[in-house]
């Protein structure tokens, strides 16, 4: 089977508008963007592809300060997975092309998504290769 | 079997079921298990229906779109939850996003079991709601008050 | 010019089996903008993840969509598997495409009698969903299920398909492939079916690369672009092109899904000519460190699985991203400057399954 290479490089969070802009004027395709909550921060991936290969983003955004700069205006299909991490995980974002505030998802409580997971025990040692493959 | 002199017709919502339990009432609807024999009709219109089918979960948005489309039916109406993510909240019954099954929202008559549940056991659960439907229909004929509404408490 | 007037579309809607809410503006009978809004059917499994280990979270993952139920199994396994170096065997991979290309005939199968009852075509609505009750007896008979099958999970696939019944499979697959051509024909002939596609909710290629469009969507606006040529299981093996067409209308993506059904007899026919005797799983053993962006494609189009493991049997984080969200914004777009009697067609032309959309 094959494993795809997957290749992480990590962007401060004032620089993600900028970069996204780069990566649309090379004629990349906007994949997803995935939010993971850590105890004091939201790690974010923002994925690209152009021709089969795949390209991530990763962006440690704090939970405090300046809120995450927003892709709209390079990727306007950015809307959709800004509004989830803003609904789901209570990303602050700012210069949303589209913004719902709050109301692309109708939920019970809000933010559900902001706390990390909590797993069965922690982990006996950090995983050393964070990307299979390379 | 159960009989019903009129042709019962039937109003389908997805409460926020996986779809899987979705198809399965539509393909009841199509050639080869074709309830249409019986006389159930597929209808958009609660004003029109006799049958609530309800498939999934209830979650937070559709509580009350469940409570609406319930309130519009005309008496006597029977109310059929489908699959266990309808009895129970089956598989999502954790997940923060769902409350439970059907009946913690609407009273359910008939409960079908299943994940998804199949084509036959959901005619079967309908053909069981229609014994229920005549004899809520007999009840409201000899003089029985309709039952209030459904309020949503929130 | 006339008054704006706004329609709300759905929650419950009769073309639509699930439940999505549109605002509508509309001046006379054109829609000027469309204004999506979703979670009816959130129902937040990703966090489930926490609750259920990595092997129970095979069958939440098949869960999420009961339409490409399959393919949501196998996405979920591919990514732990990518985490974990577990090299699934031959067969185990050949039974999964085989499978996965089965369902791609039943969505597509679905979703064009969908189509057909969204434009009042009743007769070939039935018509198609008859013929998708022959491939479910098929994907009953290998798997035990019709519409979750449960047959994948880490590590291989669960059951086997024997020799005799492979036989039998591939028969009742070619006199199925003879039959689906009168309901095809049909929608590529017809010319009320033309009438109602034609020129409708047309995407160009750029806007197609920009909005995000993935599967069909993508391969109708003339972008040859199929996860399947990735490689993921043993795609390579098989001879394999991108169906591509050019004018990114319904019609386009009606003609994209129709030749994927041949396209998919077709890969199974492959399937089971390269497949050999052997074992279908191996012992998984462990917990999954590391993370993984396994990209599929469904019968929707490209769809993605994060999983981020911490050694542990829960993962940290499991994410989905499927084919009919990143179709959400061109679908907004092409809900401009349209009338509303096109509305239901162009919605059913983005095939979509709300239930995934929102997990």
């Amino acid at each position: 089977m094959m494993i795809e290479n997957q290749p992480l490089e990590t962007v401060e969070p004032a620089k993600i508008a900028e970069y996204a802009a780069a990566k649309r004027a090379g004629g990349w395709r906007l994949v997803q963007i995935s939010c993971t909550s850590l105890a004091d921060a939201f790690e974010l991936t923002y994925s690209f592809d152009k021709d089969y290969a795949l390209q991530n983003a990763r962006v440690i955004q704090p939970r405090e300060g300046a809120p995450l700069p927003s892709i709209t205006a390079s990727y306007l299909a950015g809307f959709t997975y800004e509004n989830e991490l803003q609904d789901l995980f209570g990303v602050r974002l700012s210069g949303l092309a589209l913004d719902f505030k709050g109301q692309f998802y109708r939920l019970r409580a809000k933010t559900p998504m902001s706390e990390p997971h909590v797993t069965t025990k922690p982990a006996a040692k950090p995983a050393a290769n964070p990307t299979p493959g390379n | 079997m159960s009989f019903f002199k009129k042709s019962p017709w039937l109003l389908h919502y997805d409460a926020s079921s996986c779809n899987g339990c979705d198809i399965e009432v539509l393909a009841c609807l199509t050639p080869v298990y074709d309830v249409e024999r019986f006389g159930i009709v597929n209808t958009g219109n609660p004003k029109h229906a006799d049958i609530l089918v309800i498939t999934g979960s209830v979650n937070e948005p559709t509580r009350e779109v469940i409570l609406n489309l319930y309130n519009q039916m005309p008496h006597p109406k029977v109310v059929v939850a489908v699959g266990v993510c309808a009895a129970t909240g089956g598989i999502f019954r954790d997940t923060y996003n769902v409350l439970g099954g059907v009946d913690t929202v609407l009273p359910v008559d008939v409960y079908v079991p299943g994940c998804a549940a199949r084509p036959e056991a959901i005619i079967d659960g309908v053909v069981k709601a229609l014994g229920i439907l005549e004899t809520k229909a007999a009840a409201l004929k000899a003089g029985a008050a309709e039952p209030a509404a459904v309020e949503g408490s929130k | 010019m006339g008054a704006r007037t706004i329609i709300p579309f759905g929650p419950q809607h009769p073309v639509l089996p699930e439940p999505i809410h549109l605002d509508l503006v509309l001046e006379d009978e054109k829609v000027v903008e469309a204004i999506p809004s979703i979670g009816f059917i959130h129902r937040g499994l990703e966090r489930l993840a926490e609750k259920k280990d990595i092997h129970e979270m095979a069958y939440v993952s098949e869960r999420i969509c009961g339409i490409c139920s399959f393919t949501h199994g196998m996405g979920y396994c591919t990514a732990i598997e990518a985490v974990m170096k577990i090299d699934v065997p031959e067969r185990g991979h050949y039974l999964r495409m085989i499978w996965s290309e089965m369902s791609r005939i039943h969505s597509h199968l679905l979703w064009a009698g969908l189509l057909a009852d969204g434009f009042g075509f009743e007769n070939l609505f039935m018509q198609s969903w008859r013929l998708r009750e022959r491939i479910l007896d098929l994907i009953e008979e290998t798997t035990g299920g019709r519409v979750i099958f449960g047959s994948c999970k880490i590590g291989g696939s669960r059951r086997d398909i024997a020799d005799d019944v492979m036989a039998r499979l591939l028969k009742e697959l070619a006199s199925l492939e003879k039959d689906c051509h009168a309901i095809t024909d049909t929608f590529m002939e017809d010319s009320t079916v033309a009438k109602r596609t034609r020129g409708v909710g047309v995407i160009a290629p750029d806007d197609a690369i920009a909005l995000g469009a993935v599967g069909p969507m993508l391969r109708a606006s003339g972008v040859a672009s199929d996860s399947r040529s990735l490689g993921y299981a043993l795609y390579p093996e098989l001879s394999f092109a991108p169906i591509v067409e050019k004018d990114g209308d319904c019609w386009a993506r009606t003609a994209v899904r129709v030749r994927e059904i041949y396209q998919s007899f077709d890969l199974i026919r492959q399937c089971a000519a390269k497949m050999k005797p052997g074992p279908v799983d191996v012992k998984v053993s462990g917990n999954p460190s590391g993370e993984y962006w396994a990209r599929l494609e469904q019968p929707r189009g490209e769809v993605i699985y994060y999983v981020k493991g911490n050694g542990t049997k829960n993962l940290e984080r499991y994410r989905v991203r499927t084919p009919t969200f990143a179709n959400v914004p061109p679908l907004v777009h092409m809900l401009k400057n349209i009338d509303l009697a096109d509305v239901p067609v162009i919605v059913l032309t983005i095939d979509p399954c709300i239930s995934c959309t929102e997990r």
